[in-house]
């Protein structure tokens, strides 16, 4: 099923005094650092207060909690009980729909539904009072068939009482949950068959239509100070006992951060750490050709093009012409094209033996003066030149030759 | 049938006084500190002794689960988290222990985190159950307030917390490691195992998921015995459970009932025998939408535990969430809902999964109307083949073995209504 934020959204969100200071208090119950284990009953919060989970609301929770708003979205989106879109303005009605139900009498809920709200479900009514949507299980699978409506179930239905029901919600008139066909909970409808001890003085409803009756907040937008949330496990001294007396709880590890921003943050860690390698070449001079050789044999295992930057320049040996016999095609250096075979023979460089025993800092001059950062150690200058100054050929030599792209020139 | 001294749920209608004093007088929170004292040795081998099996579905011997904690901690805190997110269709008896017999939870959460070496006890409700949690909250603030919880936690000497966390609407935060991601305020996807939440679980560290139901009857199990808890029920099966019928019984409830009682004897001292007569009787489903349905004439003697239901019916007991039907139900009708409910809770993290559940459902709806081969009813069997075992949860699993149940005791009725439909058909045209 789509889940996506509603097309029409309010312009803010706020708690209501009471609801903020019982969403500060959710978060006492998880360990420090740990805040964001609250999102789901804070989000059930806003949801309460608003009626739906307005994307307001959601940012809202997400700079309450220190999360991203899209882990929020992905939460919110995530768990069906959010709506994510507007509901009806007295309720919207969750009919459970599953096995238990369905074969109880669910789809003559269902059909009441469609015929009193709306033909689809998640669209509100007419007058904007009701909305509703079918549900899995809600887990009163012996009261079937049943509904939820705000904070309450309503068991044992039939059309009848369930049209009844929304009548009087509709008309504002006093309901009380639990089972409709005057059952007590979830006992044998026709009188106990255990525990027939205090049947007679039974106080008048279970415990969850008790709870409703007494508070009255059944259908009504939660304000916050229906059932305040206590927090008597923070001490007078403001210790949480149990969690003092355990050891800390380790820190969340860091989320994976989007590739984007890993490839920023090993940029800006890549300097540093590259430094060293580099140094190490520095001390070759162009006078030690086994030096260039070794480099020359594995040049991948030597990271430093990156690291240009931050070595030390030093200028290379250099020629005024070309040697006798001429001037070596540079062009068929993969990499370079006439015009950067032009600047190099302006550099005094002619010929493949001359770029094959570059050092690193030779590399970083001849890359500051190029101006196309990296590139010598990207197309592997050395390695080609090393290979074509010893008669050998590289692939893109072969084709070059073979293909007389710079015909005109060479 | 059990008696009602032998109840541990005495308050599971909510007709005794709901406070902590009522349910002082009904025997819970009786020397707890006592028990505490006597180690963490003696209650996890006194639960071992019990043979009490995971009361959410699975059946895993509890104490067992309880010594794969770790003995001392090594500088990380450990913890119990209580499943209350009771979505499994047909299942609603925990429902009963938190809002009117909420105590026996609460004492059982603090001796299960004694045993655990867990100072924190997270428990982990579903979202629907609104007003449970409210009667829930009410009964854990009265037990600070007595000083039955916090700092000396009654008088044992152990400092401990109860938090109430609940979940939104995914049937998948059943599943534990799902459970502990959803506590920790993400998706409910399940995690790989291992590593199995005993080493690495909530926040990293070691934790023990437990059923309410199977927390819940800790205190009283430790007061009187293990001798008193296996004495019910058959050898590997023991102790006394909560059953929930539903569907088409004459009176629909939650009982508590010895293990091992026959589905005859549970249906007619507690249900009022099947609506129109055993004759009537086609399907049932003894444990959850997750297991297997049976035919209705080898229910009758069937005993309710998990090794007979498992080893002679092919199905399990899974949460005892009794689903009866009788023979007006349309029986193609009431699985196909359940594949449905799988589709929807899929939580799309595996493949098998997200796509097989939606691919089983709509071959399912086809069967429905009997608009399919005859073939389709084999290649259905495959497909839930494909998803079954092939993915990080036990969701895909859960969502073919219905169906396999289906095909393997009512093939006939699939057949004759896919003959039906085609007959049918036949007879339009030939009119035409």
């Amino acid at each position: 099923m789509l889940r996506r934020l509603h097309h029409e959204q309010p312009d803010s969100f706020a708690f209501t005094p009471a609801n903020q200071a019982w969403a500060e208090a959710q978060i006492t119950k998880y360990p420090e650092g740990r805040q964001a284990s609250a999102v789901i009953p804070i989000l059930w919060r806003a949801q309460e207060q608003e009626g739906w989970v307005t994307k307001p609301a959601l940012e809202y929770v997400a700079d309450m909690l220190g999360m991203a708003y899209i882990r929020v979205l992905e939460v919110a989106s995530f768990y069906f009980m959010f709506q994510l879109q507007p509901t009806g303005s007295v309720a919207h009605i969750q009919v459970c729909g599953t096995t238990s139900c369905m074969i109880c009498g669910a789809e003559d809920l269902i059909a009441v539904c469609k015929d009193k709200i709306a033909a689809k479900p998640h669209t509100l009514s007419a007058d904007g009072k009701f909305s509703w949507e079918e549900v899995e299980c809600l887990g009163s699978c012996t009261n079937a068939p049943m509904a939820q409506i705000g904070k309450d179930y309503y068991e044992d239905l039939t059309a009848a009482s369930f049209t009844k029901l929304i009548d009087d919600l509709a008309a504002g008139k006093a309901v009380v949950p639990g089972p409709q066909n005057g059952r007590y909970a979830a006992e044998p409808k026709s009188g106990l068959t255990s525990l027939k001890d205090y049947d007679a003085d039974k106080p008048q409803y279970n415990a969850s239509a008790a709870l409703a009756t007494e508070l009255g907040d059944g259908v009504k937008r939660i304000q916050g100070d229906e059932v305040p949330l206590l927090t008597p496990w923070v001490g007078k001294d403001g210790v949480v006992a149990g969690r003092a007396a355990a050891e800390p709880t380790p820190a969340a590890p860091e989320r994976p951060k989007p590739a984007a921003k890993q490839a920023e943050d090993a940029k800006k860690e890549a300097a540093p750490k590259k430094k060293a390698p580099v140094k190490k070449s520095d001390a070759a001079t162009p006078a030690q050709p086994e030096a260039a050789a070794a480099k020359v044999t594995e040049p991948k295992a030597e990271p430093k093009a990156e690291a240009t930057e931050t070595v030390e320049e030093k200028a290379p040996e250099t020629l005024t012409a070309a040697r006798e016999g001429g001037a070596d095609d540079l062009k068929l250096l993969k990499g370079v094209g006439p015009k950067l075979e032009q600047t190099l023979n302006e550099l005094g460089f002619f010929h493949f033996d001359q770029i094959a025993k570059w050092t690193g800092a030779e590399v970083a001059w001849v890359d500051a003066r190029l101006k196309f950062k990296g590139r010598i150690e990207r197309d592997g200058w050395i390695d080609q030149a090393k290979q074509l100054a010893s008669g050998e050929e590289t692939e893109f030599a072969k084709s070059a030759k073979k293909d007389g792209r710079y015909k005109d020139k060479s | 049938m059990l008696k009602d001294q032998d109840r541990i749920f005495t308050n599971l209608y909510g007709m005794h006084e709901r406070t902590l004093a009522g349910a002082q007088k009904r025997g819970h929170w009786d020397g707890t500190a006592g028990l505490i004292e006597k180690g963490r040795d003696w209650i996890i081998q006194t639960m071992k002794d019990s043979g009490l099996r995971g009361r959410g579905g699975a059946g895993f011997p509890t104490g067992l689960k309880w010594s794969f904690m770790p003995k001392e901690s090594d500088g990380r805190p450990a913890y119990l988290v209580i499943n209350a997110d009771e979505s499994e269709p047909g299942t609603c008896k925990d429902r009963e222990i938190m809002r009117h017999d909420p105590h026996t939870l609460i004492e059982g959460a603090l001796i299960a985190s004694f045993a655990m070496n867990a100072h924190t006890c997270y428990i982990y409700l579903r979202g629907e159950y609104i007003r449970e949690r409210e009667a829930l909250q009410a009964a854990i603030d009265e037990c600070y307030d007595k000083g039955l919880l916090g700092k000396n936690a009654a008088g044992s000497g152990w400092d401990f917390d109860v938090f109430l966390h609940h979940g939104a609407g995914a049937y998948i935060c059943g599943e534990e490691t799902a459970l502990i991601e959803s506590l920790e305020g993400k998706k409910g996807m399940p995690r790989m195992k291992p590593p199995f939440p005993a080493g690495a679980g909530l926040y990293g560290c070691p934790t023990t998921v437990n059923n309410v139901e199977s927390i819940a009857v800790v205190p009283t199990i430790l007061r009187r015995g293990a001798e008193w808890f296996a004495g019910f029920g058959r050898q590997n099966n023991a102790g006394t459970k909560l059953f929930a019928i539903s569907g088409h019984v004459n009176n629909p409830c939650v009982v508590e009932e010895a293990m091992s009682i026959s589905f005859e004897e549970l249906i007619e001292k507690h249900c009022g025998g099947i609506r129109g007569g055993w004759d009537n009787l086609l399907a049932v489903i003894p444990g959850g939408s997750s297991v297997p349905c049976v035919r209705g004439e080898k229910m009758r003697d069937a005993i309710m535990d998990f090794d007979y239901l498992r080893g002679e019916l092919g199905s399990g007991l899974g949460t005892a969430a009794v689903i009866v039907m009788d023979k007006q139900t349309d029986i193609i009708k009431a699985i196909w809902r359940l594949s449905k409910f799988y589709k929807h809770e899929s939580c799309g993290q595996c493949t098998p999964c997200r796509e097989g559940t939606g691919w089983m459902m709509r071959v399912m709806d086809r069967l429905v109307r009997g608009e399919a081969e005859l073939e389709e009813i084999d290649m259905l069997w495959d497909v839930t083949k494909q998803v079954e075992g092939h993915t990080i949860c036990a969701l895909g699993d859960a969502a073919a073995w219905p169906i396999q149940g289906l095909i393997r005791n009512f093939r006939e009725e699939i057949e004759d209504r896919i003959k039906a439909q085609k007959t049918g058909r036949v007879g339009v045209m030939a009119a035409e």
